[in-house]
């Protein structure tokens, strides 16, 4: 990923000195990378491992599958998984753009390092509390303009059905994922566009340049590479968010789009904190197996946002 | 900005706290952590059943206050989990929202007990299932089990239903569409409920007994807590949670036999004596089979009864020891009294505690 | 309209751009006052007022204040791009609405954030006194009990998944970013990747089957938590902190390799000193990420109503888990229940916050004093 001028200029030159406390400190790294991938590897194989029984018993042993079998058991959390996490997403980054621009570009200086740690102060309430807050404060606020959508703007896939009594929906377990998500892709996004040489920012002011011109031309740029990365930590915790979707979350496993309704498709994390407690035997063995097809979707997105920040490397003028 | 300033106050009081006070305050020296973890102590572990949470805080708080060199724990996994820790000998004792099998006590693979010697599984606490329900003005409706399931099947729709009216007639139903809340992760409380409906409404309700909902459609919410709340905050909502927990909400009075009878404590114990004892258990285990549609006067039928279960003989003799004392103290009339108070269960009959203390007995 | 000449070269290269209002174009024909923005404002807010006045007086209904306020920000934004779009041109019409927008992304955030502070605050200061941060849960049935022992256990389970995941982290991302290449680097950037959605329950039942492994079934410890959380803070470290190290501009290495700073000092006096601000948010960030979680450590820390200082043996509170558990299981006197959980829940986003500013001020401290 880092082959670089840094790395390769000084093996460039023919047999540079080795100091021991380079070979100390680069072996110290080394280390701690393989130790990282050691335990990594084994939480991957504990999960596979612990997976393969569910997959391969016949399903009527496990009782939580109650006949059907392993894929239409997990396609519904796949989805839903995939859905609020794809919904958080999409409200949250351009909120998170936004905020990062206002604090780095737009905020007085003064003021700008106190908003930040306003917005560091989400990150700080634990998931518990966001539940708490999302199925006893929020969805009773949101449920009358749920009722209004559904009765005017029915006719659109997304708004069809009869609206949750609760306002307890997808949409609102969404809401949530996004406000708790929010702080994690702002302050990646804010340090980074504060890494924005400054250099080119005074260029394009000097060309004449719009504030708005001069963060099209030189700060996104130059940060998209750490948005994307930001985006894709912040979607990581969307989809594993357990204990918030869990409480907020009316989930029936149905497989639908409709934002609004109380029939919504549950996500692979809240069923695992829904159904662990009591479950036994195989049925453990199952409820890892849909933690290691969460594990499949992290890496087919993640893998997908890598391949876009490679492209766009060339562009990104950090390193 | 004031949240700082409030933090960094908390912070110094927290810090403070922590710094000054070697031990919790509550916690005295002569019982405080250190105490507890020699040997002339113990410490009796168990887990299980979050439905008996607050009682067990009960149970443990008074037998703890009683024996102060004792320290009990009591994880409040979930059933699932309870019971396999204790098969696993991960625990001295389990609570469960139900009995173990006939098959799981015949592979007798339980770590914690001498192989060959059997369970001692108690039926200690007695929880009424109410159906609660938020409607305007109404505090209480009659429903007999076909129109309950009808509900919560949805096949009955708006609260002004014929079948609705016509068993209260004296209520003014609204012409409201009923929202049904139901749990939504894997509980006890909904297998006894999906029990319930299945066997005294067969028609309406074809679903096996499971403690997962086995319906889609219909509000969902977890646990106890989110089911209360679901109903509360929401109207014309309707759903089953932990009597004790019902507060302000209406509660339906169930069609058993000729007569309407509302939840109490009383009732609710009333159908633990009227149902059989399971077949083919050993001496020790009380594993009850539930007469969902009995008919008997004053019997509320929808409870859940979570387990008490250990070994009847320990390969540890003082975990033994401790499981005895804990389980008499818990099957007394004390400490069901106390479970009642701070758990709002219901308190076992004489004749369960009677057998209950014969079954202890047994322990060694 | 107050034609102001080109601002002076020093004004371009101050680090926050200009004030609106004071950088002339030379192709707009006119330009906007102060005035005229917050001028908008206040007429956006007047006709959505109306509006809204007249909705309520037709239906009856309450006045609805979330609908005001969106109508306001909509009418904000399209009147100053229309006003602007007529005075000043297309390019400085899309700037104020992009600052319009930008700002109102920053209120959006804000309203959430209140109203999570206003519920906190409001229900957690009832049992917020000295009894709650003095006593554990030990023998206590219904009210009174403190929240003492879970205190104790979030710090001490946290420290020590922090003492393991942040050198750990930051030595990865130095790795992967100044020495790493080939197949070892790839590997663990995958794995990384994956690591970043792990559902936290099941990090939980690793280090509980784990533990079980070493100590025999049924185990739970305070350390075996404090692992379960390192497996959930290790990913966040390494690439927050990848992404900082990555930004580093080669130009400040260069110059030190060619003064002939060995690599390892490069690293530890100019790399690490100049990411120091955003490595430290970081790892705040994975702090903030891991204090809150509850299922990983009601499998393998456990619950516990006592105090227990010791992570090698017996099971430990936490703060989350006792949130979690109070709102779960309330006993028949359950405002006392609940009053805990959210004092207690206050007393988390206290630690947090607390934490967060200490980290902060030891960033500044040993960060370089920047241009910005």
């Amino acid at each position: 990923m880092s082959t670089p001028a840094v790395a390769q200029a000084p093996n460039a030159h023919p047999k540079p000195v080795q100091r021991l406390a380079d070979r100390v400190f680069s072996g110290a790294a080394l280390t701690a990378g393989s130790l990282i991938l050691a335990t990594l590897a084994a939480v991957a194989a504990f999960l596979v491992m612990q997976s393969i029984p569910a997959v391969t018993t016949d399903p009527n042993d496990i009782s939580i599958l109650s006949g059907q079998n392993f894929w239409s058991y997990v396609w519904p959390l796949v989805f839903g998984t995939v859905w609020s996490a794809a919904i958080a997403l999409v409200m949250a980054v351009p909120v998170a753009i936004g905020i990062a621009l206002f604090i780095s570009h737009y905020a007085p200086r003064r003021l700008a390092q106190g908003l930040g740690y306003v917005i560091d102060l989400l990150a700080a309430v634990p998931s518990v509390v966001f539940g708490l807050w999302g199925a006893n404060t929020l969805a009773p606020a949101v449920q009358p303009f749920y009722s209004w959508l559904t009765e005017n703007l029915g006719w659109f896939p997304l708004f069809s059905g009869q609206a949750s009594g609760t306002g307890r929906t997808i949409l609102t377990a969404s809401v949530v994922l996004a406000v708790m998500i929010l702080p994690i892709i702002t302050a990646l996004c804010r340090e980074i566009f504060l890494q924005t040489p400054v250099l080119h920012e005074e260029a394009a002011l000097a060309l004449g340049a719009t504030r708005w011109e001069m963060i099209r031309i030189a700060v996104l740029p130059f940060g998209r590479a750490g948005i994307i990365s930001a985006a894709m930590l912040g979607l990581g915790r969307a989809l594993g968010e357990t204990m918030a979707v869990a409480m907020v979350l009316s989930s029936s496993g149905a497989i639908t789009v409709a934002l609004l309704t109380s029939s919504n498709p549950s996500t692979i994390a809240a069923n695992i904190a829904l159904s662990f407690p009591e479950a036994y035997g195989l049925n453990v063995n199952l409820l890892i197996a849909t933690g290691l097809m969460l594990f499949a979707i992290t890496l087919v997105i993640n893998a997908l946002a890598r391949y876009i920040i490679s492209r766009r490397k060339e562009f990104s003028g950090a390193n | 900005m004031k949240f700082s300033k409030f933090g960094r106050v908390a912070a110094v009081a927290a810090l403070a706290a922590l710094t000054l006070t070697s031990c919790a305050a509550n916690e005295s020296a002569a019982t405080g952590s250190e105490s507890t973890d020699s040997e002339l102590t113990g410490t009796l572990v168990g887990g299980g059943a979050s439905s008996q949470q607050s009682a067990q805080e009960a149970w443990v708080s008074a037998f703890q206050k009683a024996n102060p060199d004792v320290t009990v724990e009591y994880d409040p996994a979930g059933s699932g989990a309870g019971r396999d820790t204790f098969i696993a000998g991960g625990s001295s004792f389990a609570g469960s929202d139900r009995a173990f099998k006939d098959e799981e006590i015949a592979e007798d693979n339980f770590a914690a007990c001498v192989p060959g010697t059997g369970l001692v599984e108690l039926p200690a606490y007695i929880s009424p299932i109410a159906v609660v329900f938020n409607l305007d003005g109404i505090e209480t409706l009659n429903l007999d089990p076909a129109t309950v399931a009808g509900i919560f099947a949805g096949t009955i729709t708006t609260w002004n239903d014929e079948a609705i009216v016509s068993q209260n007639p004296d209520a003014e139903l609204p012409d409201q569409a009923i929202t049904a809340v139901h749990r939504a992760d894997d509980s006890g409380t909904t297998e006894n409920f999906t029990e319930y409906l299945h066997a005294t409404a067969p028609d309406v309700w074809t679903s096996e007994a499971d403690g997962v909902w086995p319906l889609e459609g219909g509000e969902a919410a977890s646990q106890t807590s989110g089911v209360i709340d679901a109903v509360t905050s929401g109207t014309g909502t309707i759903g089953y949670a932990d009597a004790s927990r019902a507060g302000d909400l209406g509660t339906v009075a169930i069609k058993v036999g000729e007569e309407y009878v509302p939840y109490s404590a009383k009732a609710a114990a009333a159908i633990v004596d009227a149902s059989p004892a399971a077949e083919g258990r050993s001496e020790g285990d009380l594993a009850i089979e539930l007469d969902r549609t009995s008919t008997e006067a004053g019997v509320y039928p929808i409870v859940l009864i979570s387990y008490l279960i250990g070994c009847t003989e320990y390969e540890d003799a003082e975990a033994g020891k401790l499981v005895k004392e804990y389980f008499s103290y818990i099957v007394s009339e004390e400490g069901q009294q106390a479970s009642a108070d701070a758990a709002g269960s219901a308190p076992i009959s004489a004749t369960i505690a009677d057998k209950s203390k014969a079954a202890i007995e047994l322990i060694k | 309209m107050a034609q102001t000449t080109a601002a002076p070269a020093v004004r371009l290269s101050s680090p926050t751009p200009p004030p609106r209002g004071q950088m002339s174009n030379v192709y707009a024909s006119g330009r906007l006052g102060r005035w005229v923005p917050w001028a908008i404002l206040g007429v956006s807010l007047i006709i959505s007022l109306a509006v809204f006045a007249l909705f309520q007086a037709a239906s009856g209904g309450d006045f609805n204040v979330a609908g005001a306020i969106v109508l306001t920000g909509v009418l904000n934004g399209i009147l100053i791009y229309v006003t602007a779009l007529l005075v000043e041109g297309i390019r400085k019409a899309k700037d104020r609405l992009v600052t319009t927008l930008v700002s109102s992304a920053f209120i959006i955030a804000l309203a959430p954030l209140i109203s999570l502070f206003i519920t906190v605050l409001s229900r957690g200061t009832e049992r917020f006194d000295l009894q709650l941060f003095s006593e554990s849960m030990r023998n206590v049935v219904g009210q009174g009990g403190g929240v003492l022992h879970a205190i104790v256990g979030t710090l001490i389970m946290t420290g020590i998944a922090t003492v393991i995941s942040v050198p750990v982290g930051l030595l990865t991302s130095i790795y992967l970013v100044e020495y790493g290449r080939g197949a070892l680097a790839r590997a663990i950037t995958f794995f990384v990747d994956v690591m970043t959605g792990i559902p936290s329950i099941v990090a939980g039942l690793f280090a509980y089957a784990l533990f079980s492994l070493v100590f025999g079934p049924g185990v739970r410890l305070g350390v075996a938590g404090a692992v379960a959380l390192s497996v959930l803070m290790i990913p966040v470290v390494v690439r927050s902190s990848e992404e900082m190290l990555r930004l580093v501009p080669n130009e400040l290495r260069e110059a030190a390799f060619a003064l002939g700073v060995p690599k390892w000092l490069t690293i530890l006096k100019v790399v690490l000193p100049t990411s120091l601000a955003g490595i430290t948010t970081g790892v705040m960030l994975a702090i903030a990420r891991v204090i809150g979680e509850t299922a990983p450590l009601l499998v393998a820390a456990g619950f516990t109503q006592n105090m227990n200082y010791n992570p090698f043996e017996g099971r430990m509170q936490s703060l989350p888990v006792f949130v979690y558990s109070s709102y779960v299981s309330q006993g028949t006197d359950a405002q006392a229940y609940l009053d805990r959980a959210w004092a207690a829940a206050l007393a988390l986003i206290l630690i947090v916050m607390a934490l967060n500013l200490i980290a902060r001020i030891v960033a500044r401290l040993f960060s370089p004093k920047l241009g910005r």
